[in-house]
């Protein structure tokens, strides 16, 4: 058996940034291993979009005029980046509950490295997803006639509405740990998908209902994608939709400094 | 002038922990927690459910904070020198820590390098303790598909990547089948010879026994007696001799005279042919049990002094079954035969 002696000489210092990476790598090779999870994760929001681009698409009309299929392309990955709050938190609580948590908590590393190694993770999933989605909306007819330096932008605000979930699904994972909460999360993210102007135009809703879905965050990304994808934003003006790219920006920002501190809160008190 | 060699605590001591205090809520998880831990033995940490096992480990571990109180691990404060104390453990928790998606290699390499090791280093370390702990042929397959004992062994092996000075079990065999649980005992044997000191807490009265070198009876969040495990049994008292007689017609007057000579009452058993006497602590009574049966002509079939089970010890301390003592407790005619192999004492 090595003993610590042959061993320490090879040791590297805790690094938080390596440490993450090993961490992130794990989710990576659980892709290779187990692929069923995720593709089936892909096709579901393949089936998404062709649903609502076909089955319903048909009799939704965009205010101001355009085609539903564009219309609903940039609705789509905002829903995905929504979507993906619940494999943050599942992921939290999954090692929670089988005590890898706890076996990296009692190892020497960087406290940080649990919970970058997972936005690590998480943010290469959406990527992948996200690239997936702009795959079957192009082959559905979805037209990008924004310029490259928008498109970009757009992808980027994209990612940045994830980025800002992400802490609030590690919030969530870390403070309610059952089995029953997640569930209720897959459950709750449906009406906050539904509630905003991913699907259908809010000029199209009742009143206050539509006010809801206008100020909805996520709407905002949406709106943000659309106008630097060139596609019909669906709206007929007004301060939300002036700012689009602000608000896309703003939103996730205003989660993530509230969230980013709770996170590390509840991380904290798991010494409690 | 001559060198005062005072030896320090911790040389002798891998673990100390006074007075910790832990309460969530009205609940007192640790309430005055006392442990000593002598460097490179197995210590058991034995209480029911609810004792405060598992939080005891963890704050050791640097898992939680305590309210109040002190310890240290390998010599180190656990609340002012967290991270050098963790370089100096491993954890086993009551939860199997494993990816179950990844291979039993793939989650050693990446705990190997989590622990600081270079990927080679981590590949070589991962193939080691591998072949160590008897897991070479699965180490490539989904721990998911792992028995109970291999995952426990994988967990094991995967908490001493780096060696600890203290390693630290909590509740290693629940849930596992004989088989299981025997591969682990033989596994935490190995450990503590390679010179780490083990905490092991258990539900587990026979497992205590078997494996630890000293035990800490918990209930309460607190330690209730400590002593070696004969120790333990010595205390509830000497304990009882079982005498099986050739001939049953005679089982009365042997009760009276064997309770006459040892001054203490006798059971008899007719369906077992069995005479049994409570012994006074300290005493054994064999010799005079044999001398009455000669005189007497009486023959028997068996004699055997059996001292109080852990499972007794328990129930005296606590007053309250231990929730393992039900479901666990063998058979009382196994349980009689392994005692009597272990202190039958030749008259
Ligand atoms: N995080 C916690 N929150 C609330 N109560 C807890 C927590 N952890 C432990 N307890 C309580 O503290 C007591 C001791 O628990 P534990 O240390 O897990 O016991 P054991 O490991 O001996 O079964 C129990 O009453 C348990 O319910
Ligand atoms: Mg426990």
């Amino acid at each position: 058996m090595t003993t610590t002696q042959d061993v320490e000489p090879e040791l590297r210092r805790s690094n938080a940034l390596r440490e993450s990476w090993i961490i992130t790598q794990r989710d990576l090779l659980h892709w290779v291993r187990q692929p069923a999870g995720p593709i089936f994760n892909l096709l579901f929001s393949i089936m998404l979009l062709l649903m609502f681009g076909f089955l319903f698409g048909g009799a939704i009309e965009v205010p101001g005029g355009g085609d539903y299929i564009s219309f609903l392309l940039p609705g789509m990955l905002t829903l995905a980046m929504l979507f993906g709050l619940e494999s943050t938190m599942l992921a939290m609580t999954t090692d929670a509950a089988k005590g890898i948590t706890n076996r990296f908590r009692s190892m020497p590393i960087s406290s940080s490295a649990i919970v970058l190694g997972r936005s690590g993770a998480d943010m290469a999933s959406s990527v992948l997803g996200l690239a997936v989605l702009f795959g079957g909306g192009l082959l559905i007819g979805w037209q990008i006639s924004g310029e490259v330096g928008a498109v970009v932008l757009a992808v980027f605000l994209l990612l940045w509405l994830r980025f800002a979930l992400l802490w609030v699904g590690i919030f969530l994972g870390l403070r309610f740990r059952g089995a029953g909460a997640t569930a209720a999360i897959q459950v709750l993210v449906w009406p906050v998908g539904f509630l905003s102007n991913l699907f259908v135009a809010p000029e199209t809703m009742p009143g206050w209902l539509g006010a809801v879905a206008e100020w909805n965050p996520i709407s905002a990304t949406a709106t943000a994608a659309r106008e630097l994808f060139g596609n019909p934003t669906g709206s007929m003006g007004g301060i939300l939709a002036d700012n689009a790219v602000l608000m896309a920006a703003l939103w996730p920002l205003v989660i993530t400094l509230v969230f980013l501190p709770l996170s590390a809160r509840a991380y904290r008190k798991l010494r409690a | 002038m001559p060198t005062v060699h005072s030896p320090h605590q911790s040389l002798t001591y891998s673990l100390i922990a006074s007075g910790l205090q832990k309460s969530y809520g009205d609940t007192h998880a640790l309430d005055g927690f006392d442990l000593r831990v002598a460097a490179g033995s197995i210590h058991g940490l034995l209480g029911p459910n609810g004792a405060g096992k598992s939080t005891a480990v963890s704050a050791l571990c640097t898992l939680i904070d305590v309210d109040d109180g002190s310890a240290t691990v390998a010599g180190l404060d656990i609340r002012s020198s967290g991270k050098q104390v963790r370089e100096r453990i491993g954890l086993v928790g009551q939860a199997a820590a494993l990816d179950d998606i990844l291979g039993g290699r793939q989650n050693l390499v990446m705990f190997g390098r989590l622990f600081g090791l270079r990927s080679s280093a981590a590949r070589a370390r991962a193939d080691e303790l591998l072949h160590q702990f008897g897991l070479t042929d699965a180490a490539e397959r989904p721990v998911s598909t792992y028995s109970g004992g291999m995952r426990r062994r994988l967990d094991i092996a995967a908490s001493l990547i780096r060696t600890p000075a203290v390693l630290f079990l909590d509740e290693p065999t629940t849930g596992l089948d004989p088989r299981g649980r025997n591969e682990v005992w033989r596994a935490v044997r190995q450990i503590a010879e390679s010179g780490t000191t083990v905490l092991l807490t258990t539900q587990h009265l026979d497992e205590a026994d078997q494996l630890a070198d000293r035990i800490s009876v918990m209930n309460h969040g607190r330690v209730i007696a400590e002593g070696t495990p004969k120790q333990l049994k010595r205390r509830l008292g000497g304990g009882r001799i079982e005498v099986m007689l050739e001939d049953g017609t005679r089982l009365t007057e042997a009760a009276r005279l064997l309770g006459e000579a040892l001054g203490t009452t006798a059971v008899v058993d007719d369906y077992s042919r069995t005479v049994t006497l409570e012994v006074p602590p300290g005493g054994t009574g064999l010799m005079s049990v044999v001398r009455v049966l000669d005189g007497a002509a009486l023959t028997a079939d068996d004699i055997a002094l059996r001292r109080p089970t852990l499972d007794e010890v328990f129930l005296a301390l606590t007053d309250m079954p231990p929730a393992a003592s039900v479901a666990d407790s063998s058979p009382d005619s196994a349980d009689r035969t392994a005692e009597s192999a272990d202190n039958k004492e030749t008259p």
